[in-house]
């Protein structure tokens, strides 16, 4: 079955939306009857919404949410954790990096209806107690930002490296901290910043 | 993104029956690639299968020497592994050149064979592509293509195929382990990706409702003699616009074996055997390298914005074969080229 065509200005809203703002759209598009007997899927009908548990941040969290609802909006969106960026949503720029089961990914290139059960870490879960971590205070010591806005993505990175035991110089620092772009340009401090924690660890 | 039905695959079989049953569904597993082009609309299936869960996530050697790599190895667990790292240090060092930690922590091995080109066409849904939609045209081959092809490319497309990892596999030997509903079946590496033709929109000659369950690798791992050099426009976490893995068997001064493979150049791993085998036999030396690297590019044909990338590719190869020969591969951390 041919599937409807979508111009690209009634495709663009539908990114990232949340099924209230996409059911929405779907009522201005103009909806071709889905055939009973075929198995795809009307790329129009309002999403079936399902239950995901995750253990963010040390607490047991539920979200209802849409299939296609990235990890990233979920805890964004639905569980106001906001201090994990959205930068590019393209996995580019690595503003949403957070920690899933102690490894550092980009929440926007995963689904959070894939991560059911999975061990989430974002920066509100960083400082234990309202002591900052040790990243976060050489962050501070070294004024490793200047706008801030990777900087939570930078912490989460620059904590999955120090598990990772990988990096020791500062090339190798650099290289392994690759993913995460600072437009402001604050990498030299950054990389102090991380060297700080390594040398004292 | 449109609306997609979410179902999680629970044995390998029940994944082959689950896509065979739908023309249209997908695969997930990392998700880093196919989830960015959902973004885009570039795919848009009625269906995403989840196989992440899937038990495929085992490095384990054969009772013959080979490696089997589940096809859900992170690339990141893949590059680290410690029997990689010791005989096969040529794709820890190719996947490493690869993405960011991030994405590695995410990519699966399976998912690195299946990624797609980042052609900005085939990305633009506005914009003409035969690969990503039949017989529409290619607007790279009048467009900016500076980063496209300048081997075994067509009228159709000249897109790159992207993967570093793939490049160290197609040297190394590899073989490609799919199931589908007929069972199973094995594939060189080399023969698992195509070139464009006047099919660009088959990327490779997986069927569409067979799943990669794990690469092999051969004993052999050219641990001595090996470099894997990747050439872009910043020094990480970019595409190639030429990578070369090279490995070699010495003895003494000459060359018994040579392994030669390129990325960034075309519509698939550039492994070229001819030059391999002309090497066999040669002092591992600048003249041996250089009359090597002429024979890869004897056909490159450049577009209007890449004739660059054949002078490129012809001094990175003759590079990367003098740090093999030297046993001085390139760090994918240090940007120095030895």
């Amino acid at each position: 079955m041919a599937r409807p065509v979508v111009s690209r200005l009634q495709q663009l809203p539908w990114s990232g939306c949340e099924s209230e703002n996409a059911s929405q759209i779907a009522l201005m598009v103009d909806k071709q009857p889905a055939s009973p007997d075929t198995a795809e899927m009307d790329p129009f009908s309002i999403p079936e919404r399902t239950d995901v548990v995750m253990v963010v941040n040390g607490v047991e969290r539920h979200v209802n949410v849409a299939p296609w609802t990235s990890l990233l909006d979920a805890l964004r969106d639905h569980l106001d954790l906001t201090g994990t960026k959205k930068g590019c949503d393209h996995g580019q720029c690595g503003a949403c990096t957070v920690l899933l089961n102690g490894r550092r990914i980009n929440s926007c290139l995963t689904l959070a209806i894939m991560q059911d059960g999975a061990k989430v870490t974002t920066i509100e879960g960083v400082a234990i107690d309202g002591v900052l971590h040790p990243l976060q205070q050489a962050f501070i010591d070294h004024d490793a930002f200047q706008c801030g806005y990777c900087t939570p993505g930078q912490i989460c990175s620059a904590l999955g490296l120090l598990g990772e035991g990988r990096a020791k110089s500062s090339e190798e620092i650099r290289e392994l901290m690759s993913g995460n772009i600072c437009r402001c340009g604050a990498y030299p401090n950054i990389v102090a910043a991380i060297q700080q924690v390594i040398r004292r660890s | 993104m449109i609306n997609f039905r979410y179902v999680r695959a629970s044995s390998v079989n029940e994944a082959v029956r689950q896509i065979a049953g739908d023309p249209t569904a997908k695969f997930i597993a990392g998700g880093t690639n196919l989830l960015d082009l959902m973004k885009e609309n570039v795919e848009r299936p009625s269906q995403l299968i989840d196989i992440s869960r899937l038990p495929l996530s085992r490095i384990e050697e054969t009772v013959n020497g080979s490696v089997r790599i589940g096809a859900l190895v992170p690339n990141s667990d893949l590059a680290y592994h410690p029997l990689i790292e010791q005989r096969y240090p040529i794709l820890s060092s190719a996947i490493l050149a690869g993405a960011s930690q991030q994405l590695r922590n995410m990519a699966s091995v399976g998912g690195n064979l299946m990624q797609r080109t980042r052609c900005a066409y085939f990305y633009d849904t506005a914009m003409p592509c035969n690969k990503r939609e039949r017989n529409t045209g290619c607007s790279a081959i009048s467009g900016h293509n500076r980063n496209h092809a300048i081997l075994g490319a067509s009228a159709s497309c000249i897109a790159t195929y992207p993967s570093d990892m793939c490049v160290a596999l197609a040297a190394l030997d590899a073989r490609v382990l799919v199931t589908g509903p007929s069972g199973d079946r094995t594939m060189p590496l080399a023969g698992f990706h195509r070139l464009p033709g006047d099919t660009p929109h088959l990327d490779n000659n997986l069927a569409r409702d067979e799943i990669i369950t794990a690469v092999e690798l051969p004993p052999r791992g050219f641990a001595n003699n090996y470099s894997y050099l990747k050439v872009r426009d910043r020094l990480s976490y970019a595409f190639a616009l030429v990578s070369v893995a090279a490995a070699l068997d010495m003895e003494g001064g000459t060359i018994r074996e040579a392994r030669l493979a390129l990325g960034g150049v075309a519509h698939k791993p550039w492994r070229d055997t001819d030059v391999e085998a002309v090497l066999i036999g040669q002092p591992a030396n600048e003249a041996s390298f250089a009359h090597a690297a002429e024979i890869v590019l004897r056909d490159a044909k450049a577009c209007s914005h890449n004739a660059f990338k054949i002078e490129l590719a012809r001094r990175t190869v003759l590079r990367t074969l003098m740090q093999a020969a030297h046993g001085t591969p390139q760090s994918q951390s240090s940007k120095k080229i030895a």
